[in-house]
């Protein structure tokens, strides 16, 4: 373990391009042993392509990396785990079959028979355990594991390998508030104990939360250096956008009308026979954003799939505008459309866009039936291109080129033209799932004002989000969701996201667990 | 988060590489023909002057051309909604049928003018119910369209063997061939149609059928890239979840893709059935719907691709069987496998040098500053 105050990690002069993109400008960044270094920054700022440098990922172009005061060539992950850095994952890298312990072993398993690896594994474990309070079962098979468990298995991993320098990607993204700060409490052990912990987040409220110091990415370019206790989120949010961001969204009291969509018992089970929605009964009125909390895969996907016609209920109805969609009488999303119902899918990659269309084709899915997009036979393409180019000025599209492919365009933007094309139709009823995920502050605060604007213009929006801060800054009402019941409805007003949270976690069970010392 | 690379210029990727692919096959070929103890270069040349050097050839050529054209479309309209059509020589066989049909049907009775059109439609719908069968299995039951296309081919074969031998055959005769069809009602060959206006030009099979597949380039490309139908094609091809969302009915827009490239497949009967042999006979399709697959990757899945690489594999052909002709060294077998080699590397093996030429192309162009 080095030295608390000396620097674990020195990175100077740190340059890659990717083609004719500069991802990483002359990056320095120095981080003290024993502490917990924050970076933030928007998507595509860097942080990524700098953090897949250090763990061996990419080479850098030019610049130099010391470990502890030792310059080290890091030509790839077995470099970086031999330098004692660790890196967990967004996206878990386990072996979903394999035990807890059999996923820890695996890279390091130490012979051509595993029993010799697996025993000294076990104590290995149990010590790791003890030390940082990562209790996990080490039998238990990973699959069978909650998201919370398996982000220490992960950590374990890392830990098991030596790592003193622990690189964390966004660790929280699919987590219940709690699981968060059951997290934080390990990585402030670990702290104790002097390893060295990077946390690579867009959440300001965790670089305020906890770590020690922070440094602000932007644009390629490392902006700032500050210790957490001197600065402010507004003062991080705008060093990362580099300009004033309004981090409250502003809006007055809504004005609910008629109902508008109307759930009754809405059941859906999967192709394996999982109760994927269980009995959701709900209604949506005129001039309110109804939000729906959840950690994900509890449902809410199911629940946009159903409501926007793309499955078919198994029991229970739907009540859109008069027509009953129930599991005899089902409703396309074609049909859904014209019933003016609009949905903003949560995966835009996979449903939202198709990534080689060119964006003015991008502009028209769903809607290219159309007599204002195509004639008797041929599409009318000029006319699309011109309402490509209105829609782009309007939402503010970057670069505002209706020929590009939509994959060339930012998380942020792609999410602008999705919105734009769902919006600018005038729906009575709008279903938006994960509004700004993968998307950039300054595009957040646009969207966000775009959903409240639709709301005060009549329309009743369901806003489903697994970021909470989302929900409860733009919701009217709020219903939870775990394991495809509502399990509990708030009004927006008085929601806060302890309550909120331990309904996502299921409140019996919580707590509980809270009780007996173990969540 | 870090930005993907840039992608290869346009120039790179569809103009040079292709080049690069066939000059490598041509490379190996030439390897190969001077391990046999032959001269590659007099070879090749014997070739392009059997392609190109003379009237006859370049009509030759272009017949061939014509085939490559209808079964590399067929391919390209199917791979736009993302399914691999295996089945263009049995679509096109059963194409053969029903012109075979038409003919001996109407021949007797009605003029060209009115045979055209009916073998046109007659081709396509049994091109296309041909295909039918695969897609409806591949959309209704899940089953995989390149298994029961292939498995599609050789039904084709064995039904066409058995009509032509037991129940098509012309009476009174050994080979199992229809009749020859009333000579009037023929699609007229080139060097017909063009002494009708005064130019004189040496016999060859190339028959009007190649106007006709000209036209459907046209419409292959007005259909994928400017109606509605070729968005959903598209769309299904590229992002299923995505045209699902978007209300399109998947299983109808394959059925009816699959259905149009065997149409298209099926027009190989046109220029063979109506323009050539005039009779129904066995295995006219030679090949023509597997050599498709390759034109229609090779052409990048374009119309205008399509042409060029048409005329590339008609070239081999035609080249290839006059380089057979003059040097008795050059068996057919070594011309299919100049063919093969062609094939492998402008298709199967066309994405081989897309990674190096990248990093090569990448090195070269010096990084601009990063758009902040």
């Amino acid at each position: 373990m080095t030295t608390p105050g000396a620097p674990a990690l020195e990175l100077r002069g740190i340059n890659k391009h990717f083609g004719p993109v500069h991802a990483n400008r002359d990056v320095n960044l120095s981080v003290r042993g024993g502490t917990i270094h924050g970076i933030v920054g928007e998507n595509g700022a860097g942080k990524s392509t700098l953090m897949s440098i250090l763990y061996g990922f990419y080479q850098a172009d030019s610049g130099q990396i010391e470990i502890a005061g030792t310059p080290t060539a890091i030509d790839g992950p077995e470099d970086a785990l031999a330098a004692g850095i660790g890196m967990v994952h967004q996206h878990f890298m386990l072996v979903d079959n394999f035990s807890v312990l059999e996923n820890i072993l695996l890279g390091a398993e130490g012979g051509a028979l595993l029993a010799g690896g697996l025993a000294a594994a076990r104590a290995e474990v149990t010590r790791l355990e003890a030390e940082y309070g990562l209790e996990v079962d080490p039998d238990a098979v990973v699959g069978e594991l909650a998201v919370g468990l398996r982000q220490r298995v992960e950590l374990l991993k890392a830990l098991y390998r030596g790592a003193n320098i622990l690189i964390l990607d966004e660790p929280t993204g699919v987590l219940t508030p709690q699981e968060a700060d059951r997290l934080f409490e390990i990585l402030r052990a670990m702290r104790a104990q002097g390893v060295t912990v990077i946390l690579i987040t867009h959440k300001l409220q965790e670089i305020m939360a906890i770590t020690d110091n922070v440094s602000v990415m932007r644009a390629g370019e490392m902006v700032a250096h500050r210790e957490t206790a001197q600065t402010t989120r507004e003062e991080l949010a705008e060093l990362m956008v580099g300009r004033q961001v309004l981090l409250r969204v502003e809006k007055t009291a809504a004005q609910p009308g008629d109902v508008v969509l109307a759930a009754d018992g809405l059941t859906r089970i999967d192709d394996a026979g999982v109760m994927r929605l269980d009995h959701v009964s709900f209604q949506l009125r005129a001039g309110e954003i109804v939000g729906v909390a959840g950690v994900t895969g509890n449902g809410q996907s199911e629940l946009l799939a159903v409501l926007s016609g793309i499955q078919a209920p198994d029991d229970g109805r739907l009540t859109v505008h008069g027509r009953v969609v129930d599991a005899d009488h089902p409703c396309d999303p074609a049909e859904m459309r014209q019933l003016n119902l609009a949905h903003v899918p949560e995966d835009r990659q996979r449903m939202g866009l198709i990534s080689p269309f060119a964006a003015w084709e991008t502009t028209i899915l769903g809607y290219h039936h159309d007599p204002a997009y195509t004639g008797t036979v041929l599409l009318k393409t000029d006319a699309i291109i011109a309402d490509t180019d209105g829609k782009m000025s309007r939402f503010d599209v970057r670069p505002p080129n209706p020929q590009l492919a939509s994959d060339s365009f930012s998380g942020g933007n792609q999410q602008k033209l999705v919105l734009a094309r769902e919006i600018e139709r005038q729906p009575e009823i709008l279903l938006v799932g994960q509004p700004t995920r993968g998307v950039d502050i300054g595009a957040i605060e646009f969207i966000h004002r775009q959903l409240i604007q639709m709301r005060d213009g009549g329309c009743g929006v369901l806003l489903v989000s697994v970021e909470l801060e989302e929900i409860l800054s733009l919701s009217d009402r709020i219903l939870v969701m775990f394991e495809g019941r509502i399990v509990g409805e708030v009004d927006g007003a008085d929601a806060d996201a302890r309550t909120i949270g331990l309904m996502m976690a299921n409140a019996h069970e919580t707590a509980a667990e809270t009780k007996a010392g173990v969540v | 988060m870090a930005s993907a690379p840039d992608k290869l210029p346009a120039w790179v990727d569809i103009g040079l590489l292709p080049v690069i692919n066939v000059a490598l096959a041509f490379m190996v070929s030439g390897l190969l023909i001077a391990a046999l103890g032959q001269d590659p270069f007099e070879a090749t040349w014997v070739m392009i002057r059997g392609a190109f050097g003379y009237e006859e050839s370049l009509g030759y050529t272009f017949y061939y051309t014509t085939n490559f054209v209808f079964t590399g479309l067929a391919v390209a309209v199917a791979f736009h909604a993302g399914l691999f059509n295996i089945g263009g020589e049995g679509q096109a066989y059963i194409g053969g049928l029903g012109v075979g049909l038409a003919f001996l049907a109407l021949d007797q009775y009605l003029p060209f003018a009115l045979m055209l059109p009916i073998c046109i439609i007659a081709a396509a719908l049994f091109g296309a119910g041909w295909a039918y069968i695969p897609a409806y299995l591949q959309a209704k039951r899940g089953s995989h369209i390149v298994i029961t296309t292939i498995m599609f081919n050789f039904i084709a074969a064995s039904l066409m063997v058995y009509l032509l031998v037991n129940v098509m055959i012309q009476p009174g005769q050994m080979s199992p061939e229809t009749r020859e069809f009333n000579s009037a009602t023929w699609l007229p060959y080139m060097h017909e149609a063009l002494a009708w206006f005064g130019v004189e030009v040496a016999q060859s099979p190339l028959n009007l059928s190649i106007i006709w597949a000209l036209i459907c380039c046209v419409l292959v490309w007005g259909l994928i890239w400017h109606t509605r139908w070729g968005y959903e094609i598209r769309a299904v091809g590229a992002n299923m979840s995505a045209a699902v969302y978007a209300g399109m009915p998947p299983a109808r827009i394959i059925i009816v893709t699959m259905c149009i490239s065997g149409a298209l497949s099926g027009f190989v009967a046109i220029n063979e059935i109506m323009g050539v042999h005039h009779k129904l006979l066995l295995d006219f399709a030679a090949g023509y719907g597997f050599t498709g697959i390759a034109v229609s990757l090779m052409g990048r899945n374009h119309p205008v691709g399509i042409v060029l690489a048409g005329l590339l594999f008609g070239a081999l052909y035609q080249g290839g069987a006059e380089l057979a002709f003059e040097n008795s060294a050059f068996t057919p077998d070594l011309i299919v496998v100049i063919q093969g080699l062609v094939v492998l590397f402008s298709g199967a093996l066309s994405y081989m040098l897309r990674g190096p030429a990248e990093r090569l192309y990448f090195a070269l162009a010096t990084p601009k500053p990063a758009e902040a």
